[in-house]
């Protein structure tokens, strides 16, 4: 069972590393600020969501699970709102 | 090994961003820098074991100093071009007072005195009398109450100082917080829904602080950047600083902690001594009222000075 | 597992700290301070797989602290920006 649960856990994380790559070649390889922006919010929500997944048969079970998923739900509604804002300013001083 | 590599490369991390923060040409990079070294260093608070340094850390460099250096660098903008640049020999002693400085502490860190003196396991045996678990709230509350004492004094006084720089005819006036300036906006649905998880947070970190990393500073930071969220966001006026419930609020801290302080004379025999089996009771009062304090104060210096009055 | 996990923090870091080379390029401000936000999502992720390598969960508690205010010296970004009291473009008024 706790081989299974490691196997799934190094899966898990490494997908969600992966996905923090993705993120900043997105960054630093895309040709315009809003398709950067894209590339951002997609490490937020997918890679940290992946990374935190990976992590909950480690932590205590409920409070420790519920924390972690608690602190990727912060960083999904900050994340997603200045998203939208960032894009906003980006607009007003395209036009 | 793992452990190794990772410290290496935060360390040159570390290094690469603080040079850039110091050459960077424009303000606004500069400050975004600073940010980006702060939220750094917490992780390499983590990495040191000092995990209540680390939330400050978080807090504060990542969270407040940003805020107040960004809105520093928007200010600026419109005279940046007419800034004067330092010459070239100030600018080198500086970088050889700053060479030595560091070489210093290098030395102290590389090479210490044969013997180390410290007081740390005297402080963990005698914790426990005082019902606490976490050793740095014993340090700030208990063995070193009175130096915590004088720090929120002095946060107050920061008040009082950053108040200052406002011209005369504005004390007292709306502190010049930049609000954003589109009303009903998705800016609107963050501070309607983060300032309830920032309060339960804030609380949660005093409370957690007897016995785990956190305490009421740390807390009191997480409810000021909610306050400030809620009035950036437009949600809620800038309150005028001679409102007396403002103030109130401000000093209560402060004003509790002395007069436990003081009650210690009349109970235990000294200034900030408890007596026996009341010592948690009173430090979790003494910190709930510093954390709300501290919330109010931090607010109240990321504001800023007054800049207008309110109108009748 | 533990070095598996520090390495797994080690790798985020370093992609999240070469999308700062953003800071050094990015034309715009919001270039910039995209790069820090990410940095602030990638400190969470390091930190939450630090917690779980050291099996120490008051650093949970930091990347608590951490998504909570991360955000916010963005929001402090977009209400300092362009003083600018420009419009929404319609096609982003909610309204």
């Amino acid at each position: 069972m706790t081989a299974a649960l490691n196997i799934f856990t190094v899966l898990a994380v490494s997908a969600g590393t992966f996905f923090f790559l993705a993120g900043t070649v997105g960054l630093l390889r895309f040709p315009n600020t809003l398709t950067r922006l894209h590339a951002l919010t997609k490490a937020d929500n997918v890679g940290l969501g992946l990374v935190v997944f990976g992590l909950l048969p480690l932590v205590e079970w409920p409070f420790g699970a519920l924390k972690l998923i608690a602190v990727w739900l912060l960083v999904q509604l900050s994340g997603s709102i200045i998203a939208q804002l960032i894009a906003i300013i980006v607009r007003r001083e395209e036009s | 090994m793992a452990a190794f590599i990772f410290n290496v490369v935060l360390v040159a991390l570390l290094l690469a961003v603080a040079t850039w923060v110091i050459t960077s040409r424009a303000a606004f990079s500069a400050v975004v820098a600073f940010v980006a070294y702060g939220l750094l260093l917490a992780i390499v608070w983590v990495e040191l074991s000092a995990i209540d340094i680390a939330l400050t850390e978080a807090a504060i460099g990542g969270g407040v100093t940003g805020m107040l250096l960004l809105g520093a660098a928007s200010r600026l903008r419109e005279t940046e071009a007419t800034a004067v640049s330092t010459s070239v020999p100030l600018r080198l002693t500086a970088a050889v007072l700053c060479a030595l400085i560091t070489a210093g502490l290098a030395a102290i860190v590389l090479f210490p005195p044969n013997t180390v003196f410290t007081l740390a396991p005297d402080a963990m045996a005698h914790l426990l009398e005082s019902g606490l678990g976490n050793p740095v709230a014993g340090v700030l509350f208990v063995y070193r109450a009175f130096d915590t004492l004088l720090e929120k004094a002095v946060l107050v006084l920061a008040l009082v100082g950053v108040w200052s720089l406002a011209p005369d005819r504005f004390w007292g006036g709306i502190p010049g917080l930049q609000v954003y300036q589109q009303p009903n906006s998705v800016l609107t649905l963050l501070s309607q829904i983060l300032p309830p998880v920032g309060i339960v947070v804030g609380i949660y970190m005093f409370w957690t602080g007897a016995n785990n990393p956190g305490g009421a500073f740390q807390g009191g930071t997480v409810l000021a950047a909610m306050w400030l969220l809620v009035m950036i966001s437009g949600l809620q006026r800038v309150p005028s600083t001679n409102r007396r419930a403002l103030r109130l609020l401000v000093i209560v801290g402060p004003a509790i902690f002395l007069a436990i302080g003081l009650v210690g004379f009349a109970l235990a025999g000294g200034f900030l001594a408890y007596p026996a089996g009341y010592a948690k009771p009173l430090i979790i009062v003494a910190e709930a009222a510093l954390t709300l304090s501290i919330g109010v104060t931090l607010g109240l210096l990321a504001a800023g000075p007054p800049e207008r009055m309110r109108q009748r | 597992m533990t070095s598996f996990l520090t390495g797994a923090a080690c790798v985020v870091l370093a992609a999240t700290a070469l999308g700062l080379l953003r800071i050094l390029y990015g034309p715009a401000d919001a270039d910039r301070m995209m790069a820090a936000q990410l940095l602030g999502t990638g400190g969470v992720a390091v930190l939450l797989l630090l917690a779980a390598a050291t099996e120490s969960p008051a650093t949970v508690d930091v990347a608590l602290m951490l998504a909570l205010l991360a955000a916010f010296a963005s929001v402090a970004f977009v209400s300092s920006g362009p003083r600018s009291q420009g419009k929404i473009p319609p096609a982003m008024d909610p309204r």
